[in-house]
């Protein structure tokens, strides 16, 4: 961190709390097997759902016969996508049109377009009165051709919907600078025909959860689920189900994850109200299976990137990116078309280039929709960019640290305004590769490597330098669709002393493992001097709550910035209101108090008199003592703060403005070696460095980093959400999936740097999503192992099987995956 | 349609409660631990046994509980993640788990710490190995795993040392411990 650095982020006042790695709040009932998930709530006369799902990818419905089904044994009733369809208004399309014509029904209607979508719910006393009886639908399919391939579905060979027509969902040009020019005065130009950036999920390890009950008699819908983005989903639910979106109750407690995964759910909470209604009122419940978690929950974005150059100066130094990508989003955009813009966050990634010309397109296939997964869509542009840079290193024989630091942009330069008008707030990715470097002990390894390979063996060391880009402008939507609604980023929190004096805290963020709890309750106990157990911070999210905005939510890493933020500015008005409180209680000067605990508790004192107040007394005198109370004193104790980022709205035409807050920086360095036998790569040694401003919780911090980790190793080695040329998902289980485990994941050594954020109240950056680093730089190693042998690492995914096929089919296989160097 | 199983009556202990119940015999021992007994510690993760988020000790034996059917512990003993903290103290492993922050979410956690359980009831000094090969069962979406190891490892000699002492969790560890 540079001295300017350290002058430009604001002072965060006086923190005993933050900064500390204070033990998490959630742990009390989590340890104890008392966490409150969905699954465990028991709602007397609970019905339970099962869907009946296509088995094909691309088939029209010809026929569905449900009756066997409803005389069932415990059957109350079972709903066929055509009945619900006449039920419901098509979900909203975020993109303009041919996307915007798309009709998203929450079950397929006369069409399957992905193997998995749900056809028919049935739904009964028991979960297996409900198998039972759903084995007895009857559904007839005429198939059609499946496209699985987003350059191929372009074509419209195969139309998926037949309302837009096309399968294109989406595109446009994103051109900055003088790319022309640049590649006139270039030294290089570095072609590269084809990048593969392929589909996983994180897939949390609590499946998808509903319960839902549409209360008839008031009209009021009931949910009780794991959605991570309701805010999102009850904006997509209101106009669907007809219903005000205040009649939309939603509340969670805990959740077992989500990485984005879970934003996408809301199809499922549609149907599951639907049924609800369809049996007077009763509680209806559905609890995804695995399986149909990985065919038909949400995968992440699959991205492929054809003819890409590369200009470079005689340095190395890169002045010129022009390149195609087609992103594929499944059978439905739901969520996208937003990341055919999200990407641009992070146009020039960690690096100077100035001239770029991108093409980008988005398409439709017969696969499971895409939801915003951990990294969403900055990590498939960041992972390009790492294979250019790493690619163009290699062809000009420059080091892959020199490489990089030739290219990136350096701390002196931040705040650094991207060629988009993006605003990189801090950050000094030279330092982080000096620490990462010195962690894995990058000359010693120089040495090894040179000598193992002088004994034939595969061994390859890799850097990967990402971005976290967080807090997102909204206003990004408009450049997708000038008419969406959307703009800037906001966070409510709601902080209060309760009847008894109690400090009781609730955010509209949505927590699934991130320890809000307890950050929340730092943050509070640093504004009002008190220990953070004495501040409770309700679990979970709710909207009669009613803190939460239209952004409320746990995604986009943010919660570092708005979520705190929000609770910040609740905790200090509250102080504020405790302040006139108790000088007119104390009979004192507001400037003579001072915030603290006292022998009963957390109290105000008058350091003139002595005399002090505690937070029961204080209650007690405006909620239930409350006669003589000045009518002017105009205090409730109970504070609603909303935190609105600063952001303008992007100019729509130049598809140009700062479309996040603050940006987190991962630079992660890799030792990998193939096995000569067997082909399997071993992760020698590895190293992970996060930068991500001012720490609030430094183990929080590095478990969010070590998760983070896990997801892209286990992306880049092990998982894969692929598909056969039918349309059938080749891991449906995590038995075929295989997500990382504690036999292959290797241990992290973790360093980290501070680059306080100018633009957020307490330095801190949004982060936790990692930006997919260990997918850039397990590649990164991969290649400079296999770069003597002729081979280009071309795919996100490799495994023993590709290494294989790619050395062993060395000059034929030019096309897919691992490919032999030109 | 699948026939209707026929009822059966089991008996089952369960952290030292003796349960009987008439359930189908087709009811799994994760549901008759979930639904039957509302134990909602135990959790689902998966439909082929891959994830390890419902296991408990039966018969001091960690066991899938979701490939277990609940007949199968009748007559036996069965251990969950409620079982383990006593008068409200947590167990060593547990206490181990929260000071290494082994958990986020926590919904693999139960399952890891019954695992754990297995583990140090057989050997009280894990390797690193050991702790990796006796989680390999243990799905974690959350942690990157390495947290885990450094509380298992620290489990272990909390656990020894309570044994030691005849302290709480020298125990439950050893309630564990194979027949
Ligand atoms: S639920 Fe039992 S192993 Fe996954
Ligand atoms: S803590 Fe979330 S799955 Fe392990």
């Amino acid at each position: 961190m540079t001295e300017e650095q350290k002058t430009v982020a604001k002072s965060p006042g006086s923190n005993r709390w933050v900064g500390q790695s204070v033990a998490r709040k959630e742990e009390a009932r989590l340890l104890r097997g008392q966490g409150k998930f969905v699954d465990d709530y028991r709602l007397q006369g609970t019905l339970h759902v099962k869907f009946v799902r296509s088995a094909y990818a691309h088939a029209r419905i010809a026929s569905i016969d449900v009756e066997q089904a409803r005389n069932a044994p415990g059957v109350a009733v079972v709903l066929t996508g055509a009945e619900v369809a006449k039920l419901v208004q098509p979900f909203i399309e975020i993109g303009p049109d041919p996307g915007g014509k798309i009709l998203d029904y929450p079950m397929a209607v006369d069409k399957v377009h992905f193997q998995g979508e749900p056809v028919a719910a049935v739904v009964a006393e028991s979960i297996e009165a409900a198998e039972d009886a759903a084995e007895l639908a009857r559904v007839d399919y005429e198939s059609l051709p499946a496209v699985v391939d987003a350059e191929e579905a372009l074509t419209d060979g195969s139309v998926l919907h037949p309302s837009s027509g096309t399968n294109l969902v989406w595109q446009g040009e994103f051109e900055y600078g003088d790319v022309d020019g640049a590649f006139s005065k270039a030294a290089h130009v570095i072609e590269i025909d084809r990048l593969h950036f392929h589909r996983f999920s994180s897939t949390p390890l609590e499946n998808n959860v509903v319960i839902a009950q549409w209360d008839a008699s008031d009209n009021q819908i009931y949910f009780w689920c794991n959605n991570s983005f309701p805010a999102f989903a009850i904006q997509f639910l209101s106009p669907a189900l007809g219903v005000g979106i205040d009649q939309i109750h939603f509340q969670s407690h805990d959740i077992g994850g989500s990485f984005g995964i879970k934003i996408t759910n809301y199809p499922y909470m549609a149907v599951c109200a639907l049924a609800s209604r369809a049996c007077g009122g009763r509680p209806v419940k559905w609890v995804e299976t695995r399986t149909e978690h990985m065919t038909a929950s949400a995968h992440g974005n699959e991205r492929t990137f054809r003819d890409t150059r590369v200009a470079l100066d005689g340095d190395g130094v890169i002045t010129a990116i022009e390149s195609r990508h087609i992103d594929d989003c499944g059978a439905y955009p739901r969520y996208e078309p937003l990341g055919c813009i999200i990407w641009a966050q992070v146009l020039p990634g960690a690096y100077r280039v100035q001239n770029m010309r991108i093409h980008f397109s988005q398409a439709v296939t017969n696969k499971c929709p895409v939801g915003p997964n951990r990294g969403y869509s900055r990590m498939q542009h960041l992972w390009f960019l790492e294979r250019v840079i790493d690619i163009c290193g290699h062809r000009l024989g420059i080091p892959a640290d020199e490489m990089r630091l030739r290219n990136y942009i350096k701390s002196s330069e931040m705040p650094y305004t991207t060629p988009n008008g993006c605003v990189y707030d801090s950050g000094d990715y030279a330092a982080m590769q000096r620490i990462a470097k010195d962690l894995i002990g990058w000359d010693e390894w120089q040495s090894k490597i040179a000598e193992a390979r002088r004994q034939g063996r595969l061994i390859g060391i890799g850097i990967g330098t990402t971005l976290d880009s967080g807090t997102n402008n909204f206003g990004q939507s408009q450049i997708i669709n000038p008419r969406a609604p959307y703009s800037g980023q906001s966070e409510g929190a709601n902080v209060k002393l309760d009847i008894y004096g109690e400090i009781v805290v609730s955010i509209g963020s949505v927590p699934q493992g991130q320890g809000h709890e307890t950050t929340a309750a730092q943050v509070v106990a640093d504004v009002l001097n008190v220990h953070p157990d004495m501040v409770k911070v309700r679990p979970g999210f709710d909207t009669d709550r009613n803190v939460h905005t239209g952004h409320s939510g746990t995604y986009a890493s943010q919660f570092a910035v708005t979520g705190l933020s929000a609770v910040h500015g609740a905790a200090a008005k509250l102080k504020s209101e405790l302040s006139r409180l108790a000088s007119f209680a104390l009979g004192a000067n507001e400037d003579d108090l001072e915030f603290g605990v006292g022998t009963q508790g957390p109290e105000v004192k008058d350091n003139k008199s002595g005399k002090s107040i505690n937070y029961w007394g204080l209650a007690n005198l405006v909620n239930v003592n409350n006669a003589g109370l000045p009518p002017d004193l105009d205090v409730t104790l109970n504070c609603r703060y909303v935190y609105r980022a600063p952001f303008k709205v992007p100019d729509i035409q130049r598809k140009y403005g700062n479309l996040t807050l603050t940006y987190a920086a991962q630079l992660h360095i890799a030792v990998i070696e193939i096995d000569r036998e067997t082909y399997i790569p071993k992760i020698l040694g590895y190293v992970a460095v996060d930068d991500c401003g001012r720490v609030v919780n430094p183990a929080i911090v590095r478990g969010q980093v070590f998760g983070a980790t896990a997801h892209g190793i286990g992306a880049a080695l092990y998982e894969d959400c692929r598909y056969d040329e039918a349309g059938n998902l080749l891991a449906s289980t995590f038995s075929d999936y295989i997500p990382i485990t504690a036999l292959n994941m290797p241990r992290i050594r973790y360093g980290h740097l501070e680059s306080p954020s100018p633009f957020s109240y307490n330095g801190a950056k949004g982060m936790g999503e990692g930006g997919a680093a260990p997918v850039h730089t397990v590649c990164a190693a991969l290649q400079d192992a296999l770069w003597s042998s002729g081979v280009i690492v071309k795919d996100s995914h490799n495994t023993a099987d590709s290494v294989f096929r790619a050395l062993s089919t060395l000059g034929l296989d030019r096309g897919q995956g691992l490919g032999a160097r030109d | 349609m699948p026939e209707r199983s026929d009822g059966v009556s089991i008996s089952v202990t369960v952290n030292g409660r003796r349960h009987q119940a008439e359930i189908e015999a087709r009811l799994l021992l994760v549901d008759f631990i979930r639904e039957n007994l509302n134990l909602t510690g135990t959790h689902i993760g998966c439909d082929t046994s891959f994830c390890g988020a419902c296991t408990v000790l039966l018969n001091g034996s960690s066991v899938k509980s979701c490939t277990v059917l609940a007949v199968h512990a009748a007559g036996g003993e069965v251990t969950t993640v409620e079982g383990l903290a006593k008068d409200g103290e947590l167990h060593p492993i547990q206490q181990a788990f929260k000071d290494h922050y082994a958990l986020q979410c926590g919904y693999c956690t139960p399952g890891l710490l019954m695992s754990t359980c297995h583990l140090l009831a057989r050997n009280p000094n894990p390797t690193e190995k050991d702790i990796r090969k006796a989680i390999a069962g243990n799905c974690c979406r959350c942690t990157g795993y390495q947290n885990i190891y450094d509380a298992i490892a620290d489990a272990a000699a909390r656990v020894s040392a309570a044994r030691a002492a005849g302290t709480h969790g020298g125990r439950a560890a050893a309630s564990a411990e194979a027949r």
